[in-house]
């Protein structure tokens, strides 16, 4: 009997396994047309609409309002006591690039702030783009170190990446999603989070060049340059100059193709010259500041990123209409750290407001939006946001800097980021205040419907505050 | 911009316009004009008067004076405070990367350094390099942002340095300190002190070439002829304004050997060593330095630290100032920069200079040194309001700093400092009990989204023995 069982049981699990893949695929059903009636509308763009129809048609929003018969051919989603907001667009992502397999996902470490104080830049695993380890030192800028401009995101997709899965469940349908681990680590991506095909996801190729500092190269004589900061600093000024003599050295020859000499041809400018939006890591106020004057002094179209002290900075953000993406990823004293260590007060006060940041940002009137920074489910993303709330930011603000303002800051808020007649329909339908942990009942992304899971019973992530451990709990019952 | 009101509370005065302040009945030590026994007047940021007396205008803060100096700000001209990156070990010529890219105006060294009497400092570069980066004078206005702290008008430098520093990222593998080779690496050019000589040379060799590029490019460009501009070198820009005498050297030298190579090759290319750093051989070759113009920039007693430093003696800065070399004192470290009165005092003691002179070594002779002396380093009527008063002779080992000007602002005072000391604790303490709360009340390692590591500490995570 016992041992019936066990020849069994594989099986089983193998069907199971099987069935639950087959259901993932299948929870999407096509791009049909679909009448969310009698739904309460989060457009972003405009007022709320409290009882109303949005029509989606062909991946577009056909329309929207609180006057509107669903036509014939609509499939009716009856949104009574529902909320719809526009789909989440995580402003700074991973999402897409890792090849992760469908197991429990880690969290990705390290991170993007920039500054010594930051952990090294780690690439994530099974990421596409790798760090560029030359065999020889680089010797100078004109080697080129650490340097992938010429990647796009759009390139390296993987549709199977589980990240995808997991942060449209929670409600997130668009991505700007970027590789990091080189200096110059190579141009973004917007992409939708569904898609069979790589190609099918991506929705504007190259919205920026990313750069990150820090960490990564060791100094001395042996890493090969940049081996500091200031290294890296002046690298990325060299580059931009070269890229400015590379396009006039160009021009000046297609003029004069005769009796001139030839400019080489050099990928890694074309790279860069590809999109005059760079990213640029400013974590702490003092990053903030020198990333601007640097953004100033080069003529750059910035987009800061990190931004956990910017509440000290945004008048400089207003004046100069600098936007600054906001980590999601709140610094945290490190769990193994020395319990007797005397903190400076500075240090401490960066932890307490870092969730002020948005807030202050917010009533500035300085662009922003949130990214993941390597927080990988939607539940703490949302948490971390209802962080930003408590410590002032209004809801219809955060839910802006996770919709709208991505699609402006990126240049794609003319078919992204709000309930409005013929953009995207990337929708997200919540019984609830989608802060306060509701559950999310569909999303639509590119007018396709899906229909999260439901989360396992008292399992998974814990239910809220986390008070319960799982393993750590069995381990000690096992006892 | 204004800074974090807890980091200073000066700073919330900081841009009122600042009310004029006279010291009455102090022992004012001009460094150039001799000690007047009477009073100063620092008005709109500059040095006012200074006289028997001098009349209060109108809304003037008076201080009594009485047994008290009044000295001008100490300037250091060798410091590595408040740079977030010191060294761009990886190659020896890294004069495209600079300090004033990696400024931190909150390095809590800077308020350290005004509580001991430092206003101005020349942040350099590190020595792993036989050409290292660009350096920056900065005044110490604590709680303004990096541009703000700028010495305005204050010639741009470059450092160079000699000897055991750079030619160690030549040796193989593993010698740790300023771009240690990594292991196996078999390390960079150069190993030795002719490499660092063939280093220097190159590079201007190549500083020459790329000014006579541009030069016959903007010819070109000045005919009319259609041609393609050379594509600037951030490497070699700086060189090129050594050369034309724009921005000054700062050398890193200890031997006499050395020095005269430097020297030497600096000759050669027609430039000028502004300073010679450490130079604790100075005292060797006194008059190849003095005849060149070039600075010296010492420390006091300080010896035998490395092979290089043996044949130092504490003579040394006196034995130059006897020579008529420009002589100063630095720190090259945030605690010594502490103490910089306290240096100067020592020359006193070895070497028997006059107090004025032993003062000018960390006043008037380093603003020379950076050119600066047209504005600071030493209390005369239109300089800068930078300004320090001591509770006794500042060449004293018991007396103190207790108030710093810059510009006429008051950036440091020591009973303010002590009243303040208190609150910030307490503001400390309430922050480490409301985050202590936070992590109790999200059931231990669950505050932030540090979720994967925070679980493994918690009390339960611990196993029971």
């Amino acid at each position: 009997m016992k041992r019936k069982l066990s020849s069994i049981l594989p099986i089983c699990l193998a069907i199971a396994a099987l069935a639950i893949a087959a259901a993932s695929h299948l929870s999407a059903e096509g791009p049909g047309v679909y009448a969310l009636r009698d739904a309460r509308i989060v457009r972003v763009s405009g007022p709320v609409i409290e009882h109303g129809t949005i029509l989606v048609r062909d991946g577009l929003i056909e329309a929207v309002g609180d006057n509107i018969t669903p036509p014939a051919d609509a499939w009716v989603v009856d949104c009574k006591g529902l909320t719809v907001y526009p789909g989440l667009v995580d402003a700074l992502s991973n999402w897409g690039l890792t090849n992760t397999p469908a197991t429990t996902a880690a969290p990705a470490a390290g991170g993007r702030g920039g500054g010594r104080a930051q952990a090294a830049i780690v690439a994530t695993p099974n990421a596409t783009a790798t760090v560029v380890i030359t065999s020889t030192p680089a010797r100078g800028p004109e080697d080129r170190p650490s340097n992938v401009a010429y990647n796009k995101a759009a390139d390296q997709l993987f549709p199977t990446d589980r990240n995808i899965e997991s942060a449209r469940n929670g409600g997130y349908t668009a991505a700007v999603t970027f590789a990091t681990g080189n200096i110059f680590a190579g141009q973004g991506s917007v992409i939708s989070l569904a898609g069979e095909r790589a190609g099918d996801m991506v929705i504007v190729p190259s919205v920026g060049q990313m750069i990150t500092l820090g960490g990564g190269r060791g100094g001395g004589g042996g890493g090969g340059y940049p081996g500091s900061l200031m290294g890296s600093i002046a690298y990325i000024r060299q580059i931009y100059l070269d890229a400015d003599h590379y396009k006039l050295a160009k021009s000046i020859y297609e003029k004069h193709p005769q009796g001139l000499p030839r400019p080489a041809y050099d990928r890694t400018l074309e790279g860069v010259i590809a999109t005059d939006r760079v990213l640029l890591p400013a974590e702490r106020s003092v990053e903030i500041e020198r990333m601007i004057a640097f953004a100033k002094e080069m003529k750059m179209n910035a987009v800061l990123y990190g931004g956990h002290e910017a509440w000290r900075d945004t008048d400089l953000l207003k004046k100069t209409n600098t936007p600054i993406l906001v980590s999601l990823k709140y610094p945290v004293k490190a769990a193994d750290s020395d319990p007797a260590l005397d903190e400076p007060l500075r240090t401490l006060e960066l932890r307490e407001k870092a969730p002020t940041a948005a807030g202050a940002l917010a009533k500035a009137g300085v662009k922003f939006a949130f990214y993941s920074d390597g927080v990988s489910t939607p539940r703490d993303l949302m948490r971390a946001v209802k962080k930003a709330i408590d410590a002032g930011l209004s809801p219809a603000d955060a839910i802006r800097a996770l919709t709208l303002s991505p699609a402006e800051i990126f240049g794609v808020d003319n078919r992204l980021g709000s309930i409005d007649k013929g953009k995207i329909a990337d929708l997200v339908v919540v019984d609830g205040d989608i802060f306060a942990g509701a559950k999310v009942k569909y999303v639509f992304v590119d007018g396709n419907k899906f229909e999260p899971p439901d989360e396992p019973a008292g399992g998974g992530r814990g239910g809220r505050g986390g008070a319960t451990i799982p393993g750590l709990n069995q381990g000690g019952s096992a006892q | 911009m204004k800074r974090l009101a807890l980091l200073t509370f000066i700073s919330t005065v900081a841009f009122a316009a600042d009310a004029p302040v006279l010291i009455q009945n102090a022992t004012i030590l001009t460094i150039t004009n001799g000690t007047v026994k009477g009073s100063i007047l620092l008005q709109d940021g500059k040095i006012a008067a200074i006289g028997d007396k001098v009349m209060a205008p109108a809304g003037a803060v008076v201080i009594d004076g009485a047994g008290k100096y009044v000295m001008p700000g100490i300037i250091d001209c060798h410091s590595h405070i408040m740079a977030e990156a010191i060294n761009e070990g990886s190659v020896s010529v890294s004069s495209m990367v600079g300090i004033p890219d990696v400024l931190n105006p909150e390095d809590i060294a800077i308020y350290r350094a005004l509580a001991g009497g430092v206003t101005s400092a020349n942040i350099l570069h590190g020595s792993a390099n036989s050409i290292g980066g660009k350096t920056i004078v900065m005044k110490m206005r604590w709680g303004k942002d990096a541009e703000e702290m700028k010495f305005e008008g204050a010639m741009p430098g470059i450092k160079f340095a000699l000897g055991e520093n750079p030619k160690r990222a030549g040796q193989a593998a593993g010698r740790g300190g300023g771009g240690g080779a990594a292991p196996g690496t078999g390390g960079r050019y150069p190993a030795t002190r002719m490499g660092v000589e063939d280093v220097i040379r190159e590079a201007f060799n190549d500083a020459v070439a790329y000014k006579a590029n541009w030069d016959l490019y903007n010819a070109k460009a000045a005919k009319g002829d259609v041609a393609i501009p050379p594509a600037r070198d951030l490497k070699l820009e700086p060189l090129v304004e050594v050369l034309e005498g724009k921005r000054l050297v700062h050398a890193h030298c200890y031997r006499q050997d050395e020095i005269l190579m430097l020297l030497h090759v600096a000759d050669d290319y027609h430039f000028k060593i502004r300073t010679l750093q450490h130079v604790l051989e100075g005292y060797k070759v006194a008059k190849e330095i003095q005849e060149r113009g070039t600075g010296a920039s010492t420390f006091s007693d300080w010896w035998a630290y490395k092979i290089e430093a043996n044949d130092a003696i504490p003579y040394n800065a006196a034995i130059l100032v006897r020579k008529g070399v420009l002589t100063s004192l630095n720190s090259d470290d945030a605690e010594l920069m502490r103490h910089l009165d306290k240096e100067a005092a020592k020359t006193v003691k070895y070497g028997g200079l006059t107090e004025t002179e032993a003062l000018s070594l960390i006043t008037i002779n380093p603003a020379k040194q950076l050119m600066i002396d047209k504005k600071v380093g030493s209390l005369e009527v239109g300089k800068d309001a930078d300004v320090l008063l001591y509770d006794g002779h500042p060449l004293s080992n018991f007396s103190k700093v207790t108030k710093v000007w810059i510009d006429g602002h008051e950036y440091f005072d020591l009973d303010k400092d002590v009243e303040g000391r208190p609150a910030k604790e307490s503001e400390k303490k309430a922050l480490i009990t409301k985050a202590a709360a936070e992590q109790r009340a999200n059931g231990g390692g669950r505050g932030g989204m540090n979720n994967a590591t925070g679980l493994a500490t918690t009390p339960q995570g611990v196993p029971q023995q």
